[in-house]
């Protein structure tokens, strides 16, 4: 189907660091079945670094590719790295996405936000709240 | 190796409607307004075929109108009827939920104007009853718009009895037949009908071609205003190579309806067995009201697009009716009429089997499916929930 780049459907049917992961520093999970895409992202970080990241995703294809998309842009990297990525770098990794289906990179961005704050939380790290918007809600997908 | 489960969606022209159309094209082309001997022999050719279809609906040639299709069909029968309903004052529609969105959306147009709409719910199984029909109608009830067959979930209605109920209390009965002319014995007089739509392309004729048939009395509202083509009630030329095909397609799909409706629901039963022993599943549709190739499923877990893209490449052709691949992110309006909540509705298979399928490739179908949804389920964050008891499910296991 043409409806997404080589590199979506790649992500999609040979999705990296998918799975879970014990005992993890930093668990995410964001979206809403209603709406047809929950993604959780599962966390390993040593010496702020991001040494290993697994996700599990419950949605469509440009859900898929673009969880697996983050966890690759992320890996190996520092928690700030981490924290600075945007949607925009997911869909541009992925040569693109329709736009009907961007919120998908927006909540890839959110899960691992979403994780790292967990991170801090449980480590008792202090943060900026800004940089954590309540991204608990995918209330801009279905309205539901 | 494809496999092409989505003769809902549309299906292969047969080669009798290629060859039925192909003289329209480069030898008889005349345009049948005009008066010369090639423009004469097309219109013979259209009248010919307007008494073939008309024969094979059981009614009249005058009462046919060649439409570019079932949506147009649809538009200009609920208008048609709102527009005499509008002169008697009365404003009242009677319609379904889960009706096709050239339905839907004309009934939209004309709540803006001011009709009322009243949708009957479609109960689990999604079928509506003549009595719910019976009590609906009110004085001022000027149509009811009820789908023949739903095109998504395969439930057959009663359409005579429905029919019955309208032609008791003298209102207009529409049905959008578009998924079971071809497919189902149809007579419009027998089952009460006063309007009915088809299109070609969903019984192997071409697209961009069907039929609405008004019974005489009703007086249409032209969407096209034009020449004087369809009894003055549809402008532009008649397409008559798509005309010709539709004709022979309609013909030859109701010779075979006996035969092939056999064949269709022995794999439709195989199909619907293999799937039902998918954990946590169910089949949409009333079980035995039910189109003969029509499969529907809906499974706990998982989205229905990435099924659909993982089935694709298997070489299995399908269709979800799962809000993703349709560029809207609302699950299918039909599986919310028939009370699945969304996040199972957005978990959704339709199989359209067609006489081309075959036993060996409904195994495969059967095989790739239960690995597809394993797949989807294992990486699943809701799934992985549910299988370790952290949330319910909701479809039993």
């Amino acid at each position: 189907m043409a409806l997404y780049s080589e590199k979506v459907m790649d992500h999609f049917r040979n999705p990296r660091n998918v799975g879970t992961m014990e005992n993890a520093d930093g668990i995410g999970e964001v979206g809403n079945a209603k709406c047809g895409d929950i993604m959780k992202i599962y966390l390993k970080i040593d010496n702020d670094i991001i040494t290993d990241v697994k996700f599990e995703t419950f949605g469509c294809g440009s859900a898929i590719a673009s969880s697996s998309m983050a966890t690759e842009l992320i890996k190996g990297k520092p928690v700030s790295e981490a924290l600075a990525l945007t949607n925009r770098a997911v869909v541009e990794a992925l040569d693109g996405l329709p736009p009907h289906k961007i919120h998908c990179s927006v909540l890839a961005e959110e899960a691992i936000k979403s994780a790292l704050k967990d991170y801090y939380d449980k480590n008792g790290i202090a943060y900026d709240k800004k940089l954590f918007p309540d991204c608990e809600h995918c209330d801009h997908c279905c309205g539901t | 190796m494809q496999i092409y489960v989505d003769n809902a969606a549309t299906t292969r022209i047969s080669k009798t409607a290629i060859d039925a159309m192909l003289p329209y094209m480069d030898e008889i082309y005349g345009n049948p307004s005009s008066l010369h001997s090639v423009g004469q022999r097309a219109n013979e050719a259209l009248s010919d075929a307007r008494e073939r279809v008309a024969k094979l609906l059981g009614c009249e040639a005058r009462e046919i109108t060649f439409t570019s299709g079932g949506s147009e069909a649809d538009n200009q029968a609920i208008v048609s009827a709102a527009r005499l309903g509008e002169k008697k004052g009365k404003k009242h529609i009677i319609s379904t939920a889960f009706e096709h969105h050239a339905v839907l959306h004309t009934l939209n147009r004309l709540e803006k104007e001011g009709f009322e709409v009243t949708l009957l719910d479609v109960h689990e199984n999604g079928m509506i009853t003549p009595e719910q029909v019976e009590s609906a109608i009110r004085e001022d009830t000027c149509l009811v718009t009820i789908m023949y067959a739903n095109n998504e979930i395969g439930s057959v209605q009663p359409i005579k009895e429905i029919g019955g109920v309208c032609k008791k209390h003298g209102v207009i009965f529409h049905t959008d037949a578009v998924q079971a002319a071809g497919h189902l014995h149809i007579n419009v007089r027998e089952q009460n009908i006063d309007m009915l739509s088809l299109s070609a392309h969903k019984f192997h004729g071409p697209k961009g071609v069907g039929v609405l048939y008004t019974t005489k009395g009703i007086v249409l509202t032209n969407l096209i205003e034009g020449g004087a083509q369809e009894r003055g009630k549809r402008g532009g030329t008649e397409n008559i190579p798509a005309i010709m095909g539709m004709t022979v397609a309609l013909e030859e799909a109701i010779t075979k309806i006996d035969s092939n409706s056999l064949k269709l629901a022995k794999m439709r039963d195989k199909l619907i067995a293999g799937l039902s022993k998918i954990p946590h599943s169910i089949l949409n549709g009333d079980r035995y009201s039910r189109l003969a190739g029509n499969v529907h499923f809906c499974f706990e877990g998982i989205e229905g697009e990435s099924l659909l893209l993982l089935l694709d490449d298997k070489g299995i052709c399908a269709s979800s009716g799962s809000a993703c691949t349709s560029g809207s992110l609302d699950p299918s309006h039909v599986l919310l009429a028939i009370g699945r909540p969304h996040e199972i509705a957005h978990g959704s298979l339709r199989l359209t089997l067609s006489e081309e399928n075959t036993d060996e490739e409904v195994e495969y179908i059967i095989k790739s499916v239960k690995e597809v949804v394993e797949y989807l389920r294992g990486i699943s964050p809701i799934w992985n929930d549910m299988i370790n008891g952290r949330k319910p499910f909701v479809l039993k296991g």
